[in-house]
C-alpha cells in the first residue's frame, strides 16, 4: 500500500480526506504511482503530469524521505519506505501565489 | 414567480445570487470551488439548470466543472483541450514567433440548440467544442488555422479567445473575438472562418488598419437582430451593420472609448451599454467615478448613469464579460468588479444598488432569467 499526499486544492477535488492509499502493481514509481492515482481518482488527470507530454506541472514539486524528486526519472524507483508504505509520497505546490 | 441568477466568476471561487423578479433581496451562494480562479460560469439556455464553469489554476491547470442543478452540485468533467495537429506559432509580445500553448479557457458558451454541446473559447486562442456535456473536446481547428494565426498576438492579459457569439436566427453562424488578433465570423458552424475587423483602426499596431491585430475587447448582440453588433475594443465603441462585414466608431461623447464589456438592452435593439475606463495604462474609471454609460440610439449619444454608484474615490475595473442583463419587463443590467462589487439595476441602469461588496476580483458576470 503506499501512501500518497495531495496539496488541498486536489484533496478537495477528489473528495478525499488526509492520505490517498494506493495499490501499485509492479514496482513503485513516480509513473506507476501517478498512472494508479489518476486510475483512481480520473478527475486529477491533467492536474498534476500534462495530459499529453505527462511532464509534472511546473508549479508542482514530488518529495519523498526528506528527498526532492521532482526532476528524477519517472521510470526510477522511489524508496523503499515509499514502496513499503512507511513513507508518504507528497505531492506540493509551490509556496507562491496570492 | 419569475426570477434571475447571476453566476459570478472570481479570482478565488464561483458564486451564485438569486432573487426573485423585484431583484430587491438577494440569496448569495458560494464560494464554489473556492481558491480556484474561475472565469466563466454560464448556463444553458435550453435548460436553465444546466451550469458550465470554467475552474483554473495556475498550479494545477483546468478544469471544467458542470452541474445539472443550478450550481447546488458539481462534477468535474473533461479537462483535456489538446491542439488539433501541430500547433504552429503565433506572435509573441516582442513580435518574435511562439509556439501555441495552453493556458485556459476563458469563456464557455453552451448551444442554443442542445445542453450537452458547448463551446469554449480558450488561450492561447482557440475554440474547442464539446457535444458531450463538456466530457470530451476537440479544437474547431478551421479557425486558428485559417491562414492569418501567425500574426496573431497576445493582449496584456493573454491571447485568450474571450466572446463567442451564437447567432439564434442561424445555427451555422458564430461570430468569435480575440485579444489581439480581432472579429471572426463562421458561416458553416465553426468549419471555416474569415476575419470581420474591416473599418477597426488601432493606432498602437504596425499597420492601424489591418486585417487581423486588433485588440477587440469583446463584442454583443440583440437576438432580434442578429446582424448588428456592438464592440468595445482596447480603444473605441463600435457597430456593424451587416454581420461584421464593416464597422463604424460610435464612440460619440463617451468620456474615454477605452474599456472592457458592453452589452444590449434586452428589449431595446438600439439601448448598449458600457463602461469607460480611462486608458489602457490606467484601468481605472476617470476622475474616481465609477459610471456606466448608456446609448438609447445604438451608439454615439451616451448619457452616464451614476444612481448608486460610487462618484468619488473608485479605481476598480470592470472586466470584458463581467457585465450581463436578465430578460424580466424591466431589464437588469448587472456588472462586477476587481474590487469585488456585483451591482444590479433593475430599471434598466437608472438606478443601482450592490448586490454583494466584498467578493473576490469578479471576472464574469451572467444572469439567467427564470420562469
Amino acid at each position: 500500500m503506499i501512501r500518497v499526499a495531495l496539496p488541498t486544492h486536489l484533496r478537495t477535488l477528489a473528495q478525499v480526506q488526509g492520505e490517498v492509499k494506493l495499490n501499485v502493481e509492479g514496482r513503485a514509481t513516480q509513473r506507476s504511482v501517478l498512472d494508479a492515482l489518476e486510475a483512481k481518482y480520473p478527475m486529477l488527470r491533467g492536474t498534476i503530469r500534462d495530459h499529453v507530454t505527462q511532464k509534472r506541472r511546473p508549479f508542482l514539486r514530488f518529495f519523498a524521505c526528506e528527498q526532492d524528486l521532482s526532476h528524477e526519472l519517472p521510470d526510477a524507483p522511489l524508496p523503499d519506505e515509499v514502496a513499503s508504505g512507511s513513507e508518504p509520497y507528497l505531492v506540493v505546490g509551490a509556496v507562491a501565489g496570492g | 414567480m419569475s426570477g434571475v441568477r447571476v453566476l459570478v466568476g472570481t479570482r478565488k471561487g464561483a458564486f451564485v445570487l438569486t432573487s426573485d423578479g423585484k431583484r430587491e433581496r438577494w440569496d448569495v451562494s458560494g464560494p464554489h470551488f473556492g481558491g480556484w480562479e474561475i472565469y466563466h460560469v454560464k448556463g444553458s439556455s435550453v435548460d436553465p439548470n444546466r451550469l458550465y464553469a470554467s475552474q483554473s489554476s495556475a498550479w494545477f491547470g483546468q478544469m471544467i466543472q458542470r452541474s445539472n442543478d443550478a450550481g447546488k452540485t458539481w462534477e468535474p468533467v473533461g479537462n483535456k483541450f489538446v491542439y488539433d495537429g501541430v500547433p504552429g506559432t503565433h506572435q509573441w509580445y516582442d513580435g518574435t514567433p511562439h509556439p501555441w500553448e495552453f493556458k485556459r479557457v476563458w469563456h464557455l458558451e453552451p448551444s442554443l440548440s442542445d445542453p450537452d454541446t458547448v463551446y469554449a473559447g480558450v488561450e492561447d486562442a482557440a475554440l474547442f467544442c464539446s457535444t458531450d456535456g463538456g466530457q470530451t473536446w476537440e479544437e474547431l481547428s478551421g479557425l486558428r488555422g485559417h491562414g492569418s494565426g501567425a500574426r496573431w498576438q497576445p493582449g496584456a492579459g493573454g491571447m485568450g479567445l474571450h466572446t463567442i457569439v451564437l447567432d439564434p436566427s442561424n445555427p451555422e453562424r458564430i461570430f468569435i473575438a480575440i485579444s489581439a488578433a480581432g472579429v471572426f465570423r463562421s458561416d458553416d458552424g465553426g468549419k471555416t472562418w474569415r476575419p470581420m475587423n474591416r473599418g477597426l483602426r488601432s493606432e498602437h499596431i504596425p499597420d492601424p488598419n489591418a486585417e487581423v491585430g486588433h485588440c477587440v475587447h469583446r463584442i454583443a448582440m440583440h437576438a432580434s437582430r442578429p446582424s448588428v453588433l456592438f464592440m468595445q475594443k482596447h480603444w473605441d465603441v463600435m457597430r456593424s451593420d451587416d454581420a461584421g462585414e464593416s464597422w463604424q466608431e460610435v464612440s460619440g461623447n463617451l468620456p474615454t472609448d477605452f474599456g472592457f464589456p458592453i452589452d444590449v438592452h434586452a428589449h431595446e435593439p438600439e439601448t448598449i451599454y458600457v463602461v469607460p475606463i480611462k486608458s489602457d495604462a490606467e484601468h481605472y474609471p476617470p476622475d474616481g467615478k465609477l459610471r456606466v454609460y448608456r446609448s438609447r440610439t445604438g451608439g454615439n449619444e451616451w448619457e452616464p448613469l451614476t444612481k448608486g454608484l460610487p462618484q468619488s474615490d473608485c479605481y476598480v475595473n470592470v472586466l470584458r464579460d463581467a457585465m450581463a442583463v436578465d430578460t424580466l419587463d424591466s431589464c437588469g443590467v448587472y456588472f462586477g468588479t476587481t474590487g469585488g462589487q456585483v451591482y444590479a439595476s433593475a430599471d434598466a441602469g437608472d438606478n443601482w444598488s450592490p448586490i454583494v461588496r466584498d467578493l473576490p476580483a469578479v471576472l464574469s458576470v451572467e444572469v439567467q432569467t427564470l420562469p
